[in-house]
């Protein structure tokens, strides 16, 4: 080992670092060199110099205690903290819930009626009924055929009237299906347009008012009578469509007595 | 109460290296003052990354975040020393002294050793405190400093030359030729 390389290595040997071979060639060097012997020497003195040289500097009195105190403030001032994050958190939470309780209020206050929805399932089965090529299961204009055509498909029996004298021909009858439950369906014809008549027996309402609603450019009168619920529709003008019902309230009204 | 087991953890482990941690701080702030202030916000540091500390060496561990600190504050409130060119300087020392003896240091001044290691860059004070004064190893200086270990084992040598010379120690081998 030369003197070059002994004053790289003279530290890593003399902090214990070196590993077992190169120690022995560093002891043997220094035994055979003067200078580095020397130098070995120097470093060992400086390391007492600075071990036993009182340079360590020890903690203050008190600086413990103001730690500990510190760090007492900093663990409370993040408790409060935390506390006050947690109110924040009940606070949004609160907020959260009445906002969804608003919401669904409105929601139940916007939400279709009963009604409504019997008007869409009506207009719907008008428009199917048009659009399915299956308008009729019985065609005739026979009142006496299409009455009976009805025994054994419904448990109640539709009152049918042929109204052509009065320009309303009957077209025939079909089953339909209508919030829930098996109804029939007459259909009746003025010039190009068809009228569908949904009759069902009524659950409410025995005498209802007569009601004229529109949509989507269909006109719809439901009335109730009779113990039966009727739902006419019809892309016909309103005022021809009301004379139909008419019509046929006259016509399903009790006979006088004669 | 989670908060003060943590805090009961925390001073088990960590308080008992106080005096470390205050060494590392004066030597490397250089006042009294500073260093307090140092070690104080060192120690919230540690506390609050407790939770990351899972056992091993609690000192080394503690040192790391007290020095990390010290340079925070150091860049925060000094202009960091000029580093000197150490070796231009070495050689400046070295001409001028005669050939003292080692026996010569023992009666060195104190005062003259510790203004030496307080004239030393920081890079190379700290590696003699943490090697001289705490005793680490290579290893753990340079975990310790995120240095690799033929860096420590360097710039100790050029600390140590630099010290000797200061000191009117022939330190290098074939230097008095």
């Amino acid at each position: 080992m030369s003197c070059q390389e002994t004053q790289d290595l003279i530290h890593g040997y003399f902090d214990g670092e070196l590993d077992l071979v190169r120690s022995l060639e560093m002891e043997r060097h220094l035994r055979d060199c003067q200078a580095c012997s020397q130098a070995h020497q120097n470093y060992q003195a400086l390391r007492s110099a600075i071990t036993t040289g009182s340079l360590y500097f020890k903690s203050p009195v008190g600086l413990q205690r103001r730690i500990q105190s510190s760090m007492r403030k900093a663990i409370k001032a993040e408790t409060r903290r935390r506390m006050w994050s947690w109110r924040w958190l009940s606070a949004g939470a609160a907020l959260a819930v009445l906002a969804l309780l608003t919401w669904s209020f409105l929601l139940l206050l916007t939400r279709p009626s009963a009604n409504d929805l019997l008007t869409q399932e009506v207009i719907s089965g008008h428009v199917r009924s048009l659009m399915a090529t299956h308008l009729t299961d019985v065609s005739s204009s026979d009142q006496h055929t299409v009455k009976p055509w009805f025994n054994g498909r419904l448990d109640f029996s539709p009152p049918v009237k042929d109204l052509t004298d009065r320009g309303f021909p009957l077209v025939g009858g079909r089953l339909d299906y209508l919030s829930n439950r098996p109804v029939a369906a007459l259909v009746y014809r003025r010039q190009q347009h068809f009228i569908n008549l949904f009759i069902c027996p009524a659950t409410s309402d025995p005498d209802g008012e007569k009601r004229t609603v529109t949509r989507q450019g269909y006109h719809l009168i439901h009335w109730t009578a009779e113990g039966m619920t009727y739902w006419a529709v019809s892309d016909l003008n309103v005022g021809e469509l009301q004379e139909f019902v008419r019509i046929l309230q006259n016509q399903t009204a009790p006979p006088p007595p004669n | 109460m989670q908060d003060s087991n943590q805090l009961a953890r925390f001073e088990q482990a960590v308080l008992p290296h106080l005096d470390a941690a205050y060494n590392l701080a004066r030597w490397l702030t250089r006042n009294d003052h500073d260093a307090e202030d140092v070690v104080q916000e060192a120690y919230l540091r540690a506390f609050k990354f407790f939770g990351g500390f899972h056992g091993g060496d609690s000192r080394a561990w503690l040192l790391t975040i007290v020095r990390n600190t010290c340079y925070t504050w150091l860049q925060q409130n000094r202009r960091r020393e000029l580093a000197v060119d150490l070796e231009e300087e070495l050689q400046l020392v070295e001409s001028n002294a005669p050939s003292p003896e080692a026996t010569l240091l023992q009666s060195a001044d104190n005062q003259m050793l510790r203004q030496a290691l307080e004239e030393l860059p920081e890079e190379f004070r700290e590696v003699v405190i943490l090697r001289e004064l705490e005793g680490l190893s290579y290893k753990e200086i340079a975990d310790l400093a995120e240095l690799p270990l033929g860096t420590v084992m360097s710039r100790l040598a050029r600390a140590r030359k630099r010290l000797a010379a200061r000191l009117g120690l022939s330190a290098a081998p074939g230097g008095l030729k």
